[in-house]
């Protein structure tokens, strides 16, 4: 970086006033602990000292990036012979690569288990599902626009289904797949129903409040789904009824997983843009203006919210299968707003952004685990962080056009 | 006959804490639009700061009144300032941005902060003294009536009051109200919105506070994780009420509190959240806008 703007007076004395702040704001929480049983206070200086240097230096280097990034807008716009200098996509995003970045992607997950270990198998199987779970939700609020905050209750429903089936009928994995799926669908319907009237936020929070009642259902009605202490001894997918080791049978639900997700991939992709992923999309531009161009706009709520929770309820099958044990406390609304959380910071609505960003939003707390207890706190502040860096999420899809002639 | 009385009475204490809680969220979604996830940290933050403030206090031998009040005055004050400060770092700058991206961005901050007070405290749920003293002249209706229930409903009733008021007559409240209405026309008649906004953000953090320091005292624990569920809540009986509207937000909130003090007396405390969640289905099916809430016509 050239032309580094020197920092002037004003931005010292802003910097040094931020670190007050925050060394006032966080006084109590970060200096003062009490022992109530003992009477007993420890004040720890130290932090204080910390927070107000570390968030002064952090003020000064946004406020110099800010006028550095201001600076070369400017000259940009000095420069002759060019109108409004064109933001240029990283070399990752741009779409004509795609094709050869696909390939490489899936050379890598292809060789994954021979190169690395089981452990790292396993991770890469939990972030693959929740690739599907993201490309499912990604139909809910990133396609139709609905704003759904409980769709983890169809993960649930999907990990209750094969586990219950596999309780009381002895059914295997490959049974409990398709049914988990149907089963996830239509209570996708039986949501969708009553919500069809409500709209933006009043729909989020009927949404987040349907996912609690079905987390509570299954912890409290013990008869039914063994309340909190779960199911256990779920057994893992089979393969034609051959004996596999532990290793083996990771490795083998890791490809599975693999496939899964590609085809959850080529599945959304052809919706995207067949007549129903063309109606969505109108229906979250605009609603009214959907249906003025005569789209039922009934049907397609509703086959967003059933396709939608159809993936999570396969998922749920998988995951179900992969860590052989459920209990409602897998199913809180962090896991929702994780899920969420991938789709907006993947770019509402683009394929490709919604994978990466489930693969970073899983791997990262995974490898931050050298932070050890700090992983959670640095979790929160990177969504934080992301969110203001990049708005529109990482990729977002730029306006599908139809050429009328082909 | 005085079971009822019981439940009502508790009810009422409940519904008068999600108020002071769903305040802060109704006023931060008419002025801004967002759902600020990170509105019940700012309770569990007001919790925490009153712990520490009343327990330094008490080694240095206050009397109790002193202390009830110091500690909720800290609280208002840290809580709004951190409600500032988050709307500062983590809201400001994407106030233009789409509608989904400072949901998200709550939801990271909410969960920083979780785990802020997690690391800089502790994990482990921390008994809290009972700062409210016991009236003598409700000895006779112990059974129904306790004396921190009866102070959070006479302070909640106070500030919902000065809130009222607030909004109502001041300039401050005309110049929120303008900006709830129309953002770009409130600045272009010269109202300094940022200002406004940050003003709204304090407020209401400084609201959740002194629910926050009540309903610790009154059940007389806290841990770092106590923000979210009230949060919830909160947000439900805001939405019930209409979001967006302060009465409704109210009214919403002592709906929400009854109903769920009725159904754990006279049902089953297992349920308690699913008779909240399904009450809200429920009204929201047949009035989409909220009990409040005005149906917006949509011209086109």
């Amino acid at each position: 970086m050239k032309n580094l703007p020197m920092p002037t007076g004003k931005d010292i004395r802003h910097a040094l006033l931020t670190g007050l702040w925050f060394m006032f704001l966080t006084f109590p929480l970060l200096v003062i602990k009490v022992d109530p049983a003992e009477q007993s206070v420890t004040w720890r200086w130290a932090n204080l000292v910390w927070v107000g240097g570390v968030s002064a230096a952090v003020a000064l280097a946004c406020r110099l990036l800010a006028a550095y990034r201001a600076a070369r807008v400017e000259r940009l716009r000095r420069l002759p012979d060019q109108t409004a200098p064109q933001p240029k996509l990283p070399l990752l995003f741009r779409p004509e690569r795609l094709l050869p970045l696909g390939t490489l992607a899936m050379l890598f997950f292809l060789a994954f288990p021979l190169v690395f270990s089981t452990y790292q198998v396993n991770i890469m199987t939990t972030a693959l599902m929740y690739v599907i779970l993201g490309l499912g939700l990604n139909i809910v609020v990133g396609f139709a626009g609905l704003l759904d905050l409980g769709y983890v209750a169809f993960y649930a429903v999907g990990a209750y289904t094969y586990g219950l089936l596999h309780l009381h009928f002895n059914l295997g994995f490959w049974i409990a797949l398709p049914i988990g799926g149907l089963l996830g669908a239509l209570f996708g319907i039986l949501l969708g129903f009553p919500v069809l009237r409500l709209r933006g936020d009043y729909l989020a929070i009927v949404t987040l409040g349907f996912g609690e009642i079905i987390r509570l259902v299954l912890e409290n009605w013990g008869a039914f789904s063994q309340g909190p202490s779960g199911i256990a001894d779920i057994p893992r997918p089979g393969l034609f009824g051959l004996d596999m080791t532990l290793d083996q049978s990771l490795v083998y639900q890791y490809y599975l997983t693999v496939a899964m997700a590609l085809a959850t991939v080529f599945v959304v992709n052809r919706l995207r843009h067949s007549r129903i992923g063309r109606a969505w999309f109108a229906l979250r531009e605009d609603e009214i203006a959907c249906q003025a161009m005569g789209i039922d706009k009934t049907a397609i709520k509703l086959t967003a919210f059933a396709l939608g929770a159809a993936w999570a309820g396969m998922a749920g099958v998988l995951f179900a299968a992969k860590t052989t044990f459920i209990n409602p406390a897998s199913f809180t609304f962090l896991e929702s707003a994780i899920i969420l959380c991938i789709v907006v910071l993947g770019g509402m609505g683009s394929i490709a952004g919604v994978v990466l960003a489930a693969l970073i939003l899983m791997l990262l707390p995974e490898y931050l685990r050298a932070l050890a207890e700090y992983r959670m706190l640095v979790f929160g502040a990177v969504l934080v962080v992301m969110m203001i860096v990049r708005p529109r999420g990482l990729m977002s899809p730029p306006r599908q056009t139809y050429s009328p002639s082909r | 006959m005085e079971y009822f009385l019981e439940l009502l009475f508790s009810g009422l204490t409940r519904g008068a804490i999600y108020a002071l809680i769903a305040l802060g969220y109704t006023m931060v979604y008419g002025i801004i639009g967002l759902i600020n996830f990170a509105h019940g940290e700012m309770y569990m933050i007001g919790a925490f700061t009153a712990l520490i403030v009343s327990s330094v206090l008490s080694i240095y031998g206050l009397p109790l009144p002193a202390i009830l009040v110091l500690a909720a005055l800290a609280a208002a004050i840290w809580a709004g300032a951190y409600g500032f400060t988050v709307e500062r770092l983590a809201y400001r700058p994407l106030r233009d941005a789409p509608r989904l991206a400072p949901l998200i961005s709550a939801i990271g901050m909410s969960i920083f902060l979780q785990n802020y007070v997690l690391l800089a405290q502790t994990s482990d749920f921390v008994p809290f003294p009972s700062l409210v003293p016991e009236f003598a002249f409700l000895e006779p209706y112990g059974a129904i009536v306790d004396s921190s229930g009866l102070t959070i409903l006479a302070v909640s009733t106070l500030v919902m009051t000065a809130l009222t008021l607030l909004i109502k007559f001041t300039r401050t409240g005309k110049a929120m109200r303008a900006t709830a209405q129309d953002r770009k026309m409130a600045l272009l008649v010269g109202i300094n919105v940022d200002r406004i906004i940050s003003l709204t953000f304090v407020t209401g953090s400084a609201l959740a506070a002194v629910g926050g320091l009540l309903i610790a005292s009154h059940i007389g624990q806290i841990n770092f994780a106590i923000g979210f569920i009230a949060g919830i809540k909160a947000f439900t009986a805001a939405v019930l009420g209409g979001i967006g509207s302060i009465p409704g937000a109210v009214l919403g909130s002592f709906v929400l509190g009854l109903t769920e003090a009725f159904a754990t007396g006279y049902v089953s405390s297992d349920y308690e959240d699913v008779f909240a969640f399904s009450l809200l289905v429920l009204i929201l099916i047949f009035r989409p806008a909220g009990l409040l809430g005005k149906a917006a016509t949509e011209k086109v």
